[in-house]
């Protein structure tokens, strides 16, 4: 199953800052805990994370910092700021509204169809 | 296990697509280094998984996505980037900010050194005032090329030869503008002022160019410095009149009179730092903005060519007699510096492998219209040469003139061969370069023996 660009872009800032308000990361292990989060369902094309990190710098979500990492590289690392959180909780309402907006409809809905392959990806994300 | 060829291979083909990266404007090369760190992170899981070398850096390749779409993203998120910036100091790369922070400080430095320089002369008894003004005119160049050249010595490393050579004409420049016996306000010490910038701009280009010097594209360089230097100083100076004007104006209105510390500390002194700063300006940009003389060249070209060709129409339709004055000729030079100016432009900006075009039909016009227009001045001037006399002025004023004309006319042959497909667009660039050091020699000739020739008046 692919999700459409659209979604992928709308979700790209509260899940990149859910990770970071985790703990702070750098590009490639964020893009890692995306595909772990998502049992491979959400797959970013690896570059386009990066303009989306630098939009958040630029709005102070998340702060930048170049540290070298074990392997001897310069690495890019980024943390979320307070007005990152703020931001990240005001999504999470937001995308809560919409979600339980979609259960709802979802629930009165009887075409069992969706409902089966949600089952069938659910293994998927607990091997993950 | 990943044999030394594969390790090699692999640093190989990062190097590659890191070039690619970095040819996209959008993409700084802090960005590039962020990727990069990706994609070797990447590579890494991917062979740690099972996979060979190649095929890992191939598979992190194509996840990173296309280029194209990638710098279109970056594009949007910076779109500032697409304006060409100048970064003076960067700011976010810890690496590249030591060298140009270290040029930006000595640059200020000597910018500050060239102000102070200004003064020093105080200090010993000669204040800048009205009754110094030939001291001050005449060693203008003095208080202020020094620096920059220093700024160059240091920049470029200069061999101790060249050095040597350099300070030689330093000194010489400082002994001949004050050793002779001026008289006060006469046209000597005004033709010393003039010419001794324009010999002491040939230690400036030397020092330039450095070891290129002797090649024509050393020399077209610093051409090309030349003419941003002369924009990025005018430019300069109009931001530095809007600061004075609303210096005075903020003092005036509580009553202080600010016009003595304008006229003796703000202009000379920001006069002489700003040439250094604005050299400055120029070796950092460089390759980032758009050279800006070319681009006026284009603009002007045509106006002039056919302000020349309606002049010559004009004039030969009508039959009218040319007015001739004693200053005229200072005049025709002016114009033939302009159209000179012209020409060394548009060829520092034209690649050479191209075939003729329009633009050089064109140039060729203004070249030749130029010549036949100071070609009848110098006829009319000619004419009456001798009821004018040979003042210093006259004299200097027609040197350059010829200087001017031999070099215009030999650019217009050359220019015409080419048009005509017997010559390459590099002889005529080597002839203009080549012709460089005569002026400079022209006009230390008039610094050094025009004062005993014409009695120093």
């Amino acid at each position: 199953m692919e999700i459409n660009k659209d979604l992928i872009a709308a979700s790209s800032a509260p899940l990149v800052l859910a990770i970071l308000a985790e703990e702070d990361s750098y590009g490639y292990a964020i893009l890692q805990r995306v595909r772990e989060l998502s049992g491979g369902r959400m797959e970013w094309t690896d570059g386009m994370l990066y303009p989306v990190l630098h939009r958040l710098e630029r709005l102070s979500h998340v702060e930048a910092r170049w540290e070298v990492a074990e392997s001897g590289r310069r690495r890019k690392y980024y943390r979320i700021t307070s007005q990152g959180r703020a931001r990240l909780a005001e999504e999470r309402e937001q995308w809560k509204a919409v979600n339980s907006t979609l259960q709802a409809i979802w629930r009165a809905l009887t075409i069992p169809g969706p409902a089966n392959r949600t089952a069938s990806a659910a293994p998927l994300l607990q091997e993950a | 296990m990943p044999t030394p060829r594969h390790e090699v291979s692999l640093e190989e083909q990062i190097d590659q697509w890191r070039s690619y990266l970095r040819r996209r404007q959008a993409i700084y090369s802090v960005d590039v280094a962020e990727l990069e760190d990706h994609l070797r992170e990447q590579v890494a899981g991917l062979v740690d998984a099972g996979l060979a070398t190649d095929e890992a850096f191939l598979v992190a390749v194509k996840r990173m996505g296309n280029l194209d779409a990638l710098s279109r993203e970056f594009a949007r998120e910076h779109s500032d980037r697409l304006w060409k910036q100048l970064v003076l100091v960067p700011s976010d790369s810890g690496e590249l900010r030591a060298p140009g922070r270290t040029d930006a400080i000595v640059a200020f430095c000597l910018a500050v050194a060239a102000a102070v320089a200004l003064k020093v002369p105080t200090l010993f008894g000669i204040p800048f005032k009205d009754a110094n003004a030939g001291f001050y005119t005449r060693n203008a160049s003095l208080f202020v090329l020094p620096m920059l050249i220093g700024y160059f010595a240091w920049k470029r490393k200069l061999a101790p030869r060249t050095l040597r050579w350099l300070a030689v004409a330093l000194v010489a420049a400082a002994v001949f503008a004050n050793v002779y016996p001026f008289a006060p306000r006469g046209s000597i010490e005004v033709l010393t002022a003039l010419h001794l910038p324009i010999a002491l701009w040939l230690a400036v280009g030397i020092a330039y160019a450095a070891d290129r010097w002797s090649q024509v594209a050393g020399r077209m360089d610093f051409i090309r410095f030349s003419g941003e230097l002369f924009i990025y100083y005018a430019l300069i100076a109009f931001g530095g009149g809007v600061f004075t004007a609303f210096l005075m104006m903020l003092f005036k209105i509580i009553g202080i009179n600010a016009e003595p510390f304008v006229q003796s500390w703000l202009i000379p002194c920001g006069a002489a730092g700003a040439v250094v700063v604005a050299s400055w300006l120029v070796e950092a940009k460089q390759s980032v903005i758009e050279n800006m003389a070319p681009v006026l060249t284009r603009l002007f070209t045509p106006l002039f060519a056919a302000l020349l060709v309606a002049f010559l129409a004009t004039l030969l339709f009508t039959g009218r007699g040319i007015n001739i004055e004693r200053d005229m000729l200072m005049a025709f030079d002016g114009l033939l510096m302009v159209v000179l100016g012209l020409l060394l432009y548009s060829i520092s900006a034209r690649d050479p492998r191209l075939p003729p075009g329009t633009f050089d039909v064109m140039q060729v016009v203004l070249v030749v219209s130029a010549l036949l227009a100071d070609a009848v001045a110098l006829w009319a001037i000619g004419a009456r040469i001798s009821e004018f006399g040979f003042s210093p002025n006259r004299v200097a004023v027609l040197g350059m003139n010829v200087i001017l004309l031999v070099n215009l006319a030999w650019s217009a042959v050359l220019y015409l061969r080419f048009l005509r497909g017997r010559g390459s667009f590099t002889s005529l660039e080597k002839w203009q370069t080549d012709y460089l050091p005569v002026y400079g020699a022209w006009a230390a000739m008039v610094v050094i023996l025009f004062p005993p020739l014409f009695r120093y008046i």
